[in-house]
């Protein structure tokens, strides 16, 4: 096994998994598929190379910035594309057309707003230095990338299971009538899952646009399939199981490349997600019927 | 509701009603005698202004090169009406980037007087364009489009951009010969036809050189992330990494490729003869080879006195899409001068004529299938610009 291309997976990986994560955390709490997240990432990236190409911010302070903005547009699509439809007998799929007609609204204004072109961060923005790890090149970006996806999955992972909002969020998983009768505003869950969901969904974009350097306005498409992939490799609903599926996804493409070829690369890594359909529907981590965080 | 349809329905029919108007407007042109002159070649005086209609991409995703095409028609019709004899009126008209309006304009410019049209920008624009005028019998000088089978489309389809048929094969024998290249790792997009069609020259080319192929590894046009197939073909311990790529695919693939260490050459196609690589790659970019059609160092009078004009007139350095823009002029107005008429079939018929015609991208010949030959240039980027190999 090569090291080189098991970091690189592993790198690629962490970024999947950060942006399923984000997906799953909706899946999960809300029981909503969030079909904007995907252009929630792509906006991120090209927040971020602005933030950094115009706003004169280094990649890493600009880092927490996207974090925010993604958080106010979870907000801004939890009041726009769910809220609204909350109280309708087919509020799961009404809210997932909604989502995906308010994604396509945030990429025209992306499209208004930067253009067609790709976009890149300034070549002087990163940091030069690059690692050797057991003979494999590293670069300063790449330990970033996991450290910070392993950071945020922790730190999401202690919120759901430790606090008062994630005990909230764990009640309104189970059954949002009855958190709502014990007295779980599930109003404001909602509207925090969301915006909590789309900060992390964010930061991936910012990531993903500073390991390849470039942003296009079709990269959320991209990873809209993978990170469903991922979430149902993962279980669903479960967040170790995004985490790992995410993972194992990335690792799964690099290691196409080594050892049947390059072609083959979607087709191997689709044809995992089935295999899992089939022999394992639950997912890795998933239990069947019962809906976790 | 129903009243809301009806008021839509007629607001689409008043509008392509609105369109095809516009499209049915005949100016008349060409059939009046005046576009006919005295005298031959240089001797050769016409009454009339020869009107020329240029489709080009000013808006949308090509409009940097649309830029640049307008300044050196502009430059070239200047100059050429300044010598006299023959005069030019030059219409630029914005396609947008986008086939149907490039469609639009090209239905206007042979319902006018034209007498010839430039452009359109992009491939995938001429292909829709070009029938347009092929069925008018007016005809077109390509001037950027690179794709097979652009003056295939008809007798009155021409071209002055070299293809990458043309190119890549100079490329390939060129940086074989500097670089002793025994064997290399070819990297293309296999789900775009440019590219593919990239590859395919590629692969013949290193063929016909001798040149080992050890691996061959694919990525798809909207991949960003090439470190897995890096890591191969550095394994692969080659002399030169081969790739056919878009410009979007080449900037990160370039970065990516020294961040692993590969320091070897990497020679791309047309996708990498952007200044846009050094720009956005940096330091990456250096030793990335690239044939281009215009030596923008060559040392011929047109040139010189090119380069000079230009940077006067724009305040800056033209690209090969200007200087084919401008050599695009000196064709016409040869070809114009060939029968001394600005007829449409007279300045096909010129068009067919022109042979070893001194231009700023060399001696230019207009083959049997409408295609420019001329000689190539193969550049590698030296201290952050294009330098030419050798």
């Amino acid at each position: 096994m090569d090291v080189q291309q098991l970091l690189n997976g592993l790198f690629v990986g962490s970024i999947y998994a950060l942006f399923a994560i984000g997906f799953t955390l909706v899946f999960g709490v809300l029981d909503r598929l969030n079909l904007a997240h995907p252009a929630v990432f792509t906006v991120a990236a090209f927040v971020g190379i602005e933030l950094v190409a115009v706003g004169g911010l280094s990649i890493w302070a600009a880092l927490p910035v996207v974090f925010v903005v993604g958080g106010l547009l979870g907000l801004v699509i939890e009041q726009v594309a769910f809220r609204p439809l909350k109280g309708r007998a087919d509020a799961h799929f009404a809210g997932l057309i909604s989502s995906i007609a308010l994604a396509g609204m945030f990429i025209a204004l992306l499209q208004w707003r930067y253009g067609p072109d790709t976009k890149r961060f300034p070549a002087e923005s990163f940091p030069e230095t690059t690692y050797k790890v057991l003979g494999a090149q590293v670069t300063g970006v790449q330990v970033a990338i996991l450290l910070i996806t392993i950071v945020l999955a922790v730190g999401l992972h202690l919120l759901v299971g430790r606090t008062r909002l994630g005990r909230s969020m764990r009640a309104t998983a189970e059954n949002p009538t009855a958190a709502r009768v014990v007295g779980v505003n599930v109003d404001r869950v909602s509207a925090t899952t969301l915006a909590i969901s789309s900060a992390l969904g964010a930061v991936a974009g910012a990531l993903f646009a500073m390991n390849v350097n470039s942003a296009q306005l079709g990269m959320g498409g991209a990873i809209e399939l993978k990170g469903l992939a991922v979430i149902v490799v993962g279980g669903m609903a479960s967040l170790p199981g995004a985490l790992v599926g995410g993972l194992l996804l990335g690792l799964a493409e690099v290691f196409t490349v080594q050892y049947i070829g390059s072609s083959w690369r979607d087709l191997v890594a689709f044809g995992l997600l089935f295999l899992i359909l089939v022999v394992r529907p639950q997912g890795l981590f998933g239990t069947r019927k019962v809906r976790e965080v | 509701m129903r009243t809301r349809r009806i008021i839509g329905t007629t607001a689409a029919v008043t509008l392509t009603l609105t369109i095809a108007a516009c499209g049915s407007d005949d100016g008349g042109g060409s059939g009046d005698g005046t576009l006919v002159g005295e005298g031959s070649g240089a001797d050769c005086e016409i009454a009339a202004a020869i009107g020329v209609g240029a489709a080009l991409s000013l808006t949308g995703a090509a409009a940097s090169y649309g830029e640049s095409q307008r300044n050196g028609l502009e430059l070239a019709v200047a100059d050429l009406n300044e010598e006299g004899g023959v005069t030019y009126e030059l219409t630029v008209e914005d396609d947008q980037t986008d086939p149907r309006q490039g469609i639009t304009v090209f239905e206007d410019f042979t319902g006018g007087d034209t007498s010839i049209i430039i452009g359109p920008t992009l491939s995938n624009g001429a292909f829709q364009a070009q029938p347009i005028a092929q069925e008018a019998g007016v005809p077109v000088l390509a001037i950027s489009n690179t794709a097979s089978g652009i003056t295939e489309q008809g007798d009155y389809i021409f071209r002055d951009s070299l293809t990458e048929a043309q190119v890549i094969p100079q490329t390939i024998a060129l940086a074989t010969e500097t670089y002793d290249l025994e064997q290399v790792v070819v990297m293309y997009s296999n789900d775009d036809a440019f590219t593919e069609s990239g590859y395919e020259v590629f692969a013949s080319s290193l063929e016909s050189e001798g040149v080992e192929v050890t691996d061959t590894l694919t990525f798809s046009v909207s991949d960003t992330d090439f470190r897995p197939l890096l890591t191969e073909a550095l394994a692969a311990e080659p002399d030169a990494l081969v790739v056919s790529g878009l410009i979007e695919a080449a900037i990160p693939l370039v970065t990516q490729a020294r961040d692993l260490g590969i320091e070897v050459p990497i020679i791309g196609g047309n996708g990498f003869n952007n200044p846009q690589l050094m720009a956005d790659a940096g330091a990456a970019a250096e030793g990335v080879v690239v044939g281009a059609a215009w030596n923008s160092t060559s040392d011929n009078a047109e040139n010189v006195e090119f380069l000079d004009a230009y940077e006067q007139e724009f305040g800056g350095p033209p690209d090969q899409f200007a200087a084919q823009a401008y050599a695009a002029m000196t064709i016409i107005d040869t070809a114009v001068r060939h029968n001394c008429s600005g007829e449409r079939d007279d300045v096909q018929d010129g068009l067919n004529n022109i042979a070893d015609l001194p231009t700023v991208l060399g001696s230019l010949t207009i083959n049997d299938d409408r295609d420019a030959e001329h000689e190539a240039v193969v550049q590698v980027v030296e201290d952050g610009a294009f330098a030419v190999l050798g």
